[in-house]
């Protein structure tokens, strides 16, 4: 593994939406970095923030947006400093590129496939339209569809060639770091399994790093070296996988890998009571308190992120 | 139901949709108002005028609070009636008869002349008829002989611009002017003559041949100004044919609207559900009756058959319930029908009509809403365009109408410019509160359409 | 529970603790051309067979496109089968008119896998609710509301008052889960039918779903049908799979059978691609069968998974569809392999 400057560092990141109900706070304070040609995953459930938090970084911003600060730094430059057009032009698909949810259903049904890859290629890259259809070719390959399916439209493809145009289409670009949200969550098992070895075998044969978001604890498990938890906005821990996997710090965390069915053991399933709290109006104090069996009294008071054993964690179970 | 209380609650965030409901509710009170007021029966004899109805009224003269705008004030009807006791009355036996003074006592301030001058005569008599002498006194102390008449019995009018003797007798003592202007003015007026203003007189001497003789008469010295509204050329009270216009441009709009509206989202559902043979049907049928047009088949209808407003409300809605409504909603029935909770009715049994009417059909009343509010102004003017096209109804006063009869007698080139502008503001001011309200509404009940 | 439907006839020879029975079932549906003319078929479900006990719960696990859906929605009695016969407590369903299935819907739940596309978003819990009952002609209703209040207080939404006037947008996934699965139970009915009624919920709250389902199959007795593409909750759930291939049942049998010694080379792949939560999952390729589920229309000749499969012989895997052998006993398998 190279150590050094990662490829993408958020730092404070915040990002709150105005509604007619009030500010939600999506993205609260969120820091992590992801190493060069590694693979992060950000394990949440929905409505804890973590596809706003893939918008944060990508400056894919609404129009009701209240707040909207922090730091990225791409390859060790503060992009959050760059106006809308450089970033645009330099950064967004460029060094950074996303495969949305359910990409799979949002191609273009009126336009080929080979249409739709291409585009980013001439969008960002300004090649000739037949360059990029080149590059499009070698997309297909790398991701495994065939070749003469560029001439086809979107409906004639199954969910999971259609999965796999989608990464094409982030591809391209030849970027540092793919966001993929969801990617397989809407796909059969063995698709599922069939695109997680084409990101596996991507990762290995480009410099390319990834941050998977899913709420599918099982899955992200084929893919990444490290794991970091979002809750209600917030991330309450981040790890190595080996280390995360096989024990995790965070109440939270416990009791998501608790909730995994497992096909070769036999134990009785864990579920968490209550439901996670709106981003509306958060809870003073540490968010997960009143659905979290270890609170005490200090948990009125927003924990601190602490350093522990190779484990960042959100949790006053582990001050001294 | 819920969706109502809150559509009701979001309406409050668009002003837009408040000033829309308040036109719509200012239409609704002037419609219970001009009801009451007037009701049906009277309201269409009204309109109909015919012997007597109007006589008061002065033709085609705009509304009295034009005045208001003007230096110079124009005048208002004087009506003067002896069975109300307007006139001084004497009597004095004469031989067999007797003579019978009336004496009609005004004073004119305005600052033109009178449109026309009438007295209209109510006698009754055995055997020889009475004979008038009217004579006219001016604030300057004047008498102008103005007629001497056998009164008939019954009803009887002198009309004093139609009496060439008193037109001849004008010029001659006046000078070349019409008689309503000789009568108010002193010898030799120059060219923009000036009434005089004061205390004027009209004294009808009748010698009655009969003791029984009874004589009544109204005198009408006619302004050029009437009432809230004017009036048009057969002296009707526009304020009629306005308000009236109200709830009936509202009912026609409203149950044109409804009624195509809410038939096409039922065809189109029972197309959708039933599909195969009926789907095929009813949508080549659509296909057919959308490419007929809807406004000459109208004017057939109403040149051939009938111009009641029933009929022609009747073959609009026929005409607009297979139209391209049926082609969108079908798109968005056939969406709906794949929900799974549709599915789950089949499963549990529910009928083909209860999964039209309780499962489909709720899903597209929020389209539905804002389409048929929108939709209203079109009728309404639909029903205005046949008006003007001379295929109203016959017996209703519409707004329509009344621009018809303007623009048939000629306003905008004479200058009556209130007999045209009234009406059109009216169905203009419907439309807009309507619109604004429609579409208001479609932002409310699509939300992807708000913006956040 | 009814009173009002017509009771159709029973089936002689059905043994009394079989519940529902899967004869030779085929369902096909026709492909028009133009609206008139069959141009094709499309074989979703060519040829199943299993059987259902009184109170016993089985998976059919497979992926899209296998035709286990098609096979649900014909058990529910939406779709006729082409061929075969579906017995439901002795009585055969299969070819029922309209009124004749009327006795049969009060006695099947459904379940489906959207919990919020399941609910009309326009009523509320209680008016939804009601739908089946009212549907079901109970009439009287204090009947109805006596009945709403049991279902959710056995799917746990208490207090049953904060949840009846609430709108399907008001309450989280789960309880939209519940209120879906309280729906299914209210006429008490002898199967469950459930089609992958967790997938569209979030890790945390499927556990509390399928515990649920499970409380209540084993307090009434209830038959699940629990259809679903992720082997890895099935163990929670049933003591039966089915793994349904490109419309048939490539294998059956009970539960720890099936993941400790599975047999069709189908069966392996699906059990290879479950990832459970291991870092060492990130270092490995796992193996996959290349290619894509068949199209139901023009199917392989013979064996439907010959290929893709690893250990297909030529010369039998691609000339003769395979029968069911028996590998352990209720353990059967469609492969020649088994020979």
């Amino acid at each position: 593994m190279r150590e050094g400057e990662p490829v993408l560092r958020a730092e404070d990141l915040v990002l709150y939406f105005v509604t007619t109900k009030g500010v939600v706070q999506a993205v609260d304070k969120v820091s992590l970095s992801i190493p060069h040609n590694q693979a992060i995953v950000v394990l949440g459930e929905s409505g804890c923030g973590k596809s706003s938090l893939a918008r944060a970084i990508l400056r894919l911003l609404p129009r009701n947006v209240y707040r909207y600060s922090g730091k990225v730094y791409l390859d060790g430059r503060d992009v959050m400093e760059l106006d809308e057009e450089s970033f645009a032009r330099e950064v967004r698909w460029v060094s950074i590129s996303l495969v949305p949810q359910a990409a799979m259903n949002a191609l273009n049904p009126v336009l080929k496939v080979g249409d739709q890859v291409a585009e980013p290629a001439i969008l960002h890259l300004g090649v000739s339209k037949e360059e990029a259809w080149g590059m499009a070719r070698k997309m297909f390959s790398y991701v495994g569809v065939p070749e003469g399916f560029l001439q086809r439209y979107p409906f004639e493809l199954s969910g999971g060639m259609r999965q796999r145009v989608a990464i094409a289409m982030a591809l391209i670009t030849m970027p540092s770091l793919i966001i993929l949200d969801e990617p397989t969550s809407a796909l059969d098992v063995l698709t599922q399994a069939s695109i997680m070895n084409t990101l596996k075998q991507i990762k290995q044969e480009m410099p390319i790093s990834y941050m998977l978001i899913t709420h599918d604890i099982a899955t992200s498990s084929d893919l990444v070296e490290h794991v970091a938890v979002m809750y209600a906005g917030q991330i309450v821990e981040v790890s190595a996988a080996d280390l995360f996997f096989k024990q995790p710090l965070h109440p939270y965390s416990r009791k998501l890998l608790a909730a995994v069915p497992r096909l070769y053991e036999k134990r009785a399933l864990e579920f968490i009571p209550g439901r996670p709290p709106s981003l509306l109006n958060p809870p003073t104090g540490c968010r997960f308190a009143d659905r979290c069996p270890s609170r005490f009294e200090r948990c009125e008071q927003e924990p601190p992120t602490l350093s522990v054993d190779g484990h960042l964690v959100k949790c006053w179970l582990y001050a001294s | 139901m819920q969706t109502v209380k809150d559509a009701l609650r979001e309406i409050r965030r668009y002003p837009s949709a408040i000033a829309g409901l308040f036109i719509i509710f200012l239409l609704v009170i002037v419609s219970i108002y001009a009801m009451i007021t007037i009701p049906y029966r009277e309201a269409i004899t009204l309109w109909r005028g015919g012997e007597g109805v109007w006589r008061h009224l002065p033709r085609t003269v705009p509304p009295a609070w034009i005045n208001h705008f003007r230096s110079q004030k124009l005048p208002e009807t004087i009506v003067l009636d002896s069975r109300k006791g307007a006139a001084e009355r004497q009597e004095s036996p004469l031989g067999d008869g007797k003579t019978i003074t009336l004496f009609y006592t005004f004073d004119y301030q305005a600052d033109d002349f009178p449109r026309e001058i009438n007295i209209f005569f109510e006698t009754s008599f055995k055997e020889r008829s009475p004979f008038a002498s009217i004579k006219w006194y001016t604030p300057d102390g004047r008498e102008i002989s103005i007629t001497d008449i056998g009164l008939r019995t019954g009803s009887s009018s002198f009309r004093f611009n139609q009496d060439d003797k008193l037109i001849r007798r004008i010029r001659r003592q006046i000078g070349d002017v019409p008689v309503e202007v000789g009568l108010f003015v002193a010898p030799n007026p120059g060219e923009n003559p000036r009434p005089l203003k004061g205390t004027y007189q009209v004294k009808i001497q009748v010698t009655a041949f009969d003791p029984e003789t009874h004589l009544d008469a109204e005198l009408v010295v006619y302004g050029k100004v009437y009432g809230a509204a004017g009036t048009d050329h057969l002296r009707r009270d526009l304020r009629i044919a306005l308000l009236w216009g109200a709830p009936v441009a509202l009912a026609f709009g409203l149950l044109a609207a409804a009624g195509t509206t809410i038939t096409t989202m039922i065809i189109a559902a029972i197309g959708v559900w039933f599909s195969g043979l009926v789907d095929s049907l009813i949508q080549r049928i659509t296909e057919v009756v959308m490419m007929l047009p809807l406004l000459p088949i109208l004017i057939m209808v109403g040149t051939f058959y009938s111009r009641s407003i029933w009929v022609i409300l009747g073959v609009t809605i026929l005409l607009n319930i297979f139209g391209s409504g049926i082609k969108t909603y079908r798109a968005v029935f056939m969406q709906v029908r794949e929900s799974p909770y549709v599915e789950a009715a089949q499963a549990y049994g529910a009928g083909d009509w209860r999964i039209i009417f309780r499962y489909l059909v709720p899903r597209i009343v929020p389209m539905l809403i804002p389409n048929l509010v929108t939709m209203i102004p079109t009728y309404v003017f639909l029903e205005a365009s046949l008006a003007v096209l001379g295929l109203g109804d016959p017996v209703l006063p519409t707004w329509g109408k009344v621009i018809q009869d303007a623009v048939a007698h000629g306003a905008p080139y004479k200058a009556l410019y209130y007999w045209v502008l009234e009406p059109a503001m009216l169905l203009m001011v419907t439309g807009l509160g309507f619109a604004m309200l429609g579409f208001s509404l479609d932002r409310i009940f699509n939300p992807r359409l708000r913006e956040m | 529970m009814n009173d009002y439907c017509p009771v159709p006839e029973i089936v002689p020879g059905v043994p009394e603790d079989l519940l529902l029975s899967v004869q030779n079932v085929r369902v096909w549906f026709e492909l028009r051309r133009f609206g008139l003319g069959v141009a094709g078929y499309v074989r979703a479900v060519d040829g199943v067979n299993f059987d259902l006990r009184r109170g016993e719960a089985i998976a059919i696990v497979g992926e899209s496109g296998c035709g286990k859906s098609s096979l649900m929605r014909t058990i529910l009695g939406l779709h006729r089968p082409r061929e075969g016969r579906i017995l439901f407590d002795g009585r055969d369903i299969s070819h029922f008119s309209r009124k004749e299935l009327c006795w049969y819907r009060t006695r099947v739940g459904y379940i489906q896998q959207d919990p919020y596309g399941a609910l009309p978003p326009f009523m509320s819990t209680q008016a939804l609710l009601e739908e089946p009952l009212i549907v079901a002609r109970m009439q009287d209703r204090h009947q109805r509301v006596e009945r709403i209040h049991k279902a959710l207080e056995e799917v746990k939404m208490t207090p049953v008052e904060d949840f009846l006037s609430k709108f399907p947008h008001q309450l989280s996934g789960g309880q939209q889960q519940r209120v879906v699965i309280a729906r299914a139970i209210l006429m008490d009915p002898q199967l469950l039918v459930a089609d992958e009624p967790v997938s569209m919920l979030d890790a945390s709250v499927r556990v509390e779903i399928l515990t649920l389902l499970r409380e209540l199959q084993e307090r009434h007795r209830l038959s699940v049908m629990y259809i679903t593409h992720d082997l890895s909750t099935v163990r929670y759930f049933s003591e039966r799979i089915f793994v349904m291939y490109a419309g048939k049942v490539v294998e059956k049998g009970p539960v720890d059978d099936l993941i400790y010694n599975p047999q069709h080379p189908y069966t392996w792949a699906l059990l290879a691609a479950i990832p459970e939560p291991d870092a060492e999952n990130a270092k490995r390729f796992r193996k996959v069968p290349p290619g894509e589920p068949p199209s139901l229309i023009r199917p392989p000749s013979a064996c439907r998974f010959h290929p893709r499969c690893e250990r297909m012989m030529a010369g039998l895997c691609d000339i003769q569809e395979p029968p069911e052998f028996e590998v352990d006993p209720h353990h059967q398998v469609a492969c020649w392999l088994y020979q």
